[in-house]
């Protein structure tokens, strides 16, 4: 990102915004900010989207797929109701319960929390892209053999969530996996399950197996 | 005509091993899909304007705006002009259109005024709330002479508030018309073959034109039995605009709206000879759920028979939704009412609980010979002999401590029918307009099937959720295992009745003196004169073999009644009133297991249900404005997966539980947990924290009334 290109103003706009975004989303491009920013910054660096609906093309699991979004739809929205990619759930639809969790370029978002234009550019995998019932990814192996599942609604979250987990620590202990997955809830109370089917994938995936 | 029975222990290949759930692999890739999931061709999105006064009149209301929008395609007037509103978020008018945008533009359109009028939302205050009444009142044996003569006696008061079901999957549906009268409805539901009766009553078409389809269902815990007015306003916009619509509840109303399980506050005086031996039981008890009263009232005094007794409930009403039914409905309010005050009074008689309880296990009821098996199990699961501690002795900030509490359930079998079709190719399938909420339930009717044809379970087929199948109960009350099973063991014995009528001859024998061994159909134990089952089923005929079977029915396969034990182990932070989990242990029977596996699933998670309720869980309702103040997921507190400590599952089996026959195990171990926790903490602290759940301000507002400083 160059910052020098952009005026004053919007390059503290550009610190504050990532700030205020942390982790969540990753990067932002430099159109993006330009057409999110203040009136005056947006007339002279971009234009203004919507509110209407307009085109967005979102690369999910790998193939890029085309939509008609307005610039409020949330991406779980658009994945949900536009795409009928429906393996992410709305629950809170307020980034608390993590049933949504994706990757964006290969870090966890609550889709519920993301706007669908602004995960353009991006790799989005959803659940669905981890792996098919016909080929388990070894966390979903894990998740069936442990039962860390009953209603299932916000299993497929969590899937997701654990896989950007053991991304980052391949090795972890169950204390590690507690404080790790704080940000996914579940009504059902699997969690007996998780921790000992995190514990197995993490195992597995270093014996050699598939963790793409 | 077949021997109606479970196989003996030893030739059983599936039933009561650990197997696991057959929608795994579904579930854990995306691939299940859940109503909420289902989007049809050309389908509508819905939303609702709801009403954010507790009890408030409609003065105005003026919806032409948003009908003249473009994209929407169906306003449907709830309740209009006049009528009186009695909850906050009851629904108004619902919207839809083609896509969400649209739809809450439009609900932001509609033009609406109230007249404000008076609420009451804290019925713990139930002196001050317009209108309450007399529940329940009776007495036994001479409650007064039993309060005179009583050696030990003690007073409490105790509250446990109400809270929210928060299904993760919310309530709704999609409904879809075919013509004038045929509706399809994917909803979430508990009750897939009771739900078409209540649409079609509401939409006057005949209830054979509905079918009602639940794939894969994302939560209920009692919440889900109803068609509920935004079903039938969701059906009748669909027809209005003759497309599919999709109307899911937003979290707010999911948490306010669609999930309460009722209050319950007591004042209780009990008393005991100097050895611990009850005699005396009184309380007064109250509690609300909702513009509807308190729905029946907590059985108290809970699983102890304390023989001279008196008990009075008192049904309060106050501005919030009706409750709905809650796992185990009023038995987590009894067991925590009556569990603190058992352990207070052991306190008083400087007993340990452990021995309290178990001096009094003969007022237990006719299991109580169980309950004592499980009260020794537990306690050495916990290590309680080696780590009790008479109540707030310990050194420094970080108190621990020991608590226990029982429980017992029906859990007697529904009414449920199946059919069972015998392919010539071999395979088997059953069919039920049942519904698995994540309970296991299909994983334990393949189990059933296989079992009784000797196959593996990638041989048989199970087709539910589906009211098109055979009618089978709703999944309340821990009904629906004892049910299923049983139905499907009496079908698939008919129907192997008839597949051994076709190969009998063949085997030159007659029909009833074959069995199934190993995979193969043999003359009673004549191996060498067998077939195959694949052999066999070829024998049939061209014509699918198809059998039914129900429950109730002939033998004995089922039962009702358990019992439960859990112990707490706490640790209590007294500078800053935080409690945390170090752990659980459950015990619990259940009668003959199915799947070992998913059994015990159920237990730990309603262990963390437990520990939920007991440490989180609240609907705050502002009495002043008459709002739920945390009518969303931040504040409606969940616990995380390092919330609820090491967790710990016994199941009681062997002879004794395995004659009984299946019995449900749904709601009786999420009962016990939060009286054992509370339990726990006044173990812990020296005082008992009267309300659940054991909130910081609660504690250290315990410990200032006077405990271990």
């Amino acid at each position: 990102m160059a910052k020098e290109e952009m005026g004053e103003q919007a390059a503290s706009d550009l610190s504050r915004r990532d700030f205020l975004r942390g982790g969540a989303t990753g990067a932002l491009t430099t159109g993006l900010i330009a057409s999110v920013g203040s009136p005056a910054e947006a007339s002279s660096h971009g234009k203004v989207l919507g509110p209407g609906a307009v085109s967005a093309k979102l690369r999910i699991n790998g193939k890029v797929r085309a939509v008609e979004v307005e610039p409020r739809t949330t991406l779980l929205d658009a994945l949900r109701n536009r795409l009928d990619v429906t393996g992410a759930k709305r629950v809170c639809d307020r980034g608390t319960c993590g049933a949504c969790t994706v990757l964006l370029n290969g870090k966890p978002v609550y889709a519920c929390s993301v706007l669908a234009i602004e995960a353009q550019g991006q790799d989005i995998v959803t659940v669905e892209g981890l792996g098919s019932p016909g080929e388990l990814h070894p966390l979903q192996a894990a998740f069936i053999a442990n039962d860390a599942q009953q209603c299932g609604f916000c299993t497929p979250g969590f899937v997701v969530a654990c896989k950007a987990f053991l991304d980052g620590n391949p090795d972890p202990t169950l204390g590690e996996i507690q404080k790790g997955l704080g940000g996914n809830l579940c009504r059902c109370g699997t969690y007996a399950g998780i921790g000992p089917a995190v514990l197995e994938a993490a195992k597995a995936l270093k014996g050699g197996a598939r963790n793409a | 005509m077949p021997e109606y029975n479970w196989p003996e222990p030893s030739k059983r290949r599936h039933i009561g091993k650990r197997t696991s759930r057959l929608d795994g692999p579904d579930k854990t890739t995306g691939h299940a899909t859940y109503s909420y999931d289902v989007n049809r061709p050309g389908m509508l999105f819905a939303k609702i304007l709801t009403c954010p006064h507790a009890h408030a009149k409609i003065t105005k209301l003026d919806v032409s705006a948003a009908k003249s929008m473009a994209g929407v395609k169906s306003v449907r007037i709830t309740q209009d002009v006049g009528t009186e509103i009695q909850w906050e978020l009851d629904e108004i008018v619902a919207v839809a259109a083609t896509s969400e945008e649209v739809a809450d533009d439009a609900i932001r359109a509609i033009q609406i005024e109230y007249e404000l009028l008076p609420h009451f939302v804290t019925e713990e205050h139930k002196d001050k709330a317009p209108s309450s009444e007399v529940a329940k009142e009776e007495s036994t044996g001479d409650p007064d002479a039993a309060a005179a003569a009583a050696e030990v006696k003690i007073k409490g008061f105790y509250g446990i508030p109400a809270i929210s079901h928060c299904c993760m999957e919310p309530h709704g549906q999609v409904c879809e018309w075919e013509g004038q009268d045929q509706l399809t409805a994917w909803c979430s539901t508990q009750a897939v073959s009771g739900l078409p009766g209540q649409f079609a009553d509401k939409l006057e078409i005949p209830t054979s034109n509905v079918r009602v389809i639940t794939p894969y269902m994302g939560g209920g815990f009692g919440s889900k039995f109803s068609a509920d007015r935004w079903g039938i306003d969701c059906a009748e916009m669909a027809k209005e605009a003759q497309a599919p619509v999709k109307l899911f509840l937003e979290r707010n109303a999911e948490l306010a709206v669609a999930g309460d399980r009722p209050s319950a506050y007591a004042k209780i005086e009990v008393g005991a000879k100097k050895d611990g031996t009850l005699t005396y039981w009184s309380s007064e008890s109250w509690g609300s759920g909702g513009i509807a009263g308190s729905r029946g009232s907590p059985p108290l005094p809970y699983v102890v028979e304390v023989p001279n007794r008196r008990q009075k409930h008192i049904s309060v009403v106050t501005n919030s939704a009706t409750a709905r039914a809650w796992r185990a409905p009023n038995h987590p309010q009894a067991c925590f009412l009556t569990m603190s005050a058992l352990e207070d009074l052991a306190a008083a008689l400087k007993m340990e609980p452990l021995d309290f309880f178990l001096k009094n296990v003969g007022l237990m009821g006719e299991r109580s010979d169980i309950y004592e098996s499980e009260l020794q199990k537990c306690a050495d699961l916990i290590g309680w002999k080696q780590r009790w501690h008479p109540r707030g002795e310990g050194k420094g900030p970080i108190k621990q401590g020991l608590g226990l509490a029982l429980h017992t359930w029906g859990g007697r079998a529904h009414n449920s029918n199946c059919e069972v079709t015998v392919y010539p190719d071999g395979n088997v399938e059953a069919k039920l307009g049942s519904q698995d909420l994540g309970t296991g339930t299909k994983t334990v009717i393949a189990m059933v099937l296989a079992e009784t044809f000797g196959l593996g379970l990638d041989d048989v087929k199970v087709h539910i959720g589906d009211s098109r199948y055979p009618a089978s109960g709703g999944s309340g009350g821990s009904t629906t295992v004892g049910g299923v099973s049983s139905s499907t063991r009496r079908a698939a014995l008919n129907a192997l009745a008839q597949v051994f009528e076709k190969v009998a001859p063949g085997l030159d024998a007659a029909a009833d003196q074959l069995e199934i061994e190993n995979g193969a159909i043999q003359v009673k134990g004549t191996p060498d004169r067998s077939l195959s089952w694949r052999k066999a089923a070829a024998r049939i005929g061209p014509t699918p073999i198809t059998a039914s079977g129900k429950n109730p029915g002939p033998g004995k396969l089922n039962d009702s009644g358990v019992g439960g034990v859990q112990m707490a182990d706490v640790s209590v932070d007294v500078e800053t009133g935080v409690v945390k989990i170090n752990q659980l242990v459950a015990v619990q029977d259940c009668g003959l297991i199915i799947d070992l596996k998913t059994a015990e699933s159920q237990v730990y998670g309603a262990l963390i249900m437990g520990a939920s309720y007991a440490l989180m869980e609240e609907k705050i309702l502002d009495p002043v404005s008459g709002r739920m103040l945390n009518a969303d997921m931040e504040f409606y507190k969940l616990p995380g997966i390092g919330d609820v400590g090491k967790l710990e599952v016994h199941m009681m089996t062997g002879e004794r539980h395995d004659k009984r026959g299946v019995i449900g195990l749904g709601e009786p171990p999420v009962i016990s947990t939060g009286a054992a926790i509370s339990n726990a903490v006044a173990n812990a602290i020296g005082v008992r924290v009267p309300y659940l759940p054991l909130t910081p301000d609660r504690v250290l507002d315990a410990l200032a009334k006077g405990g271990a400083a």
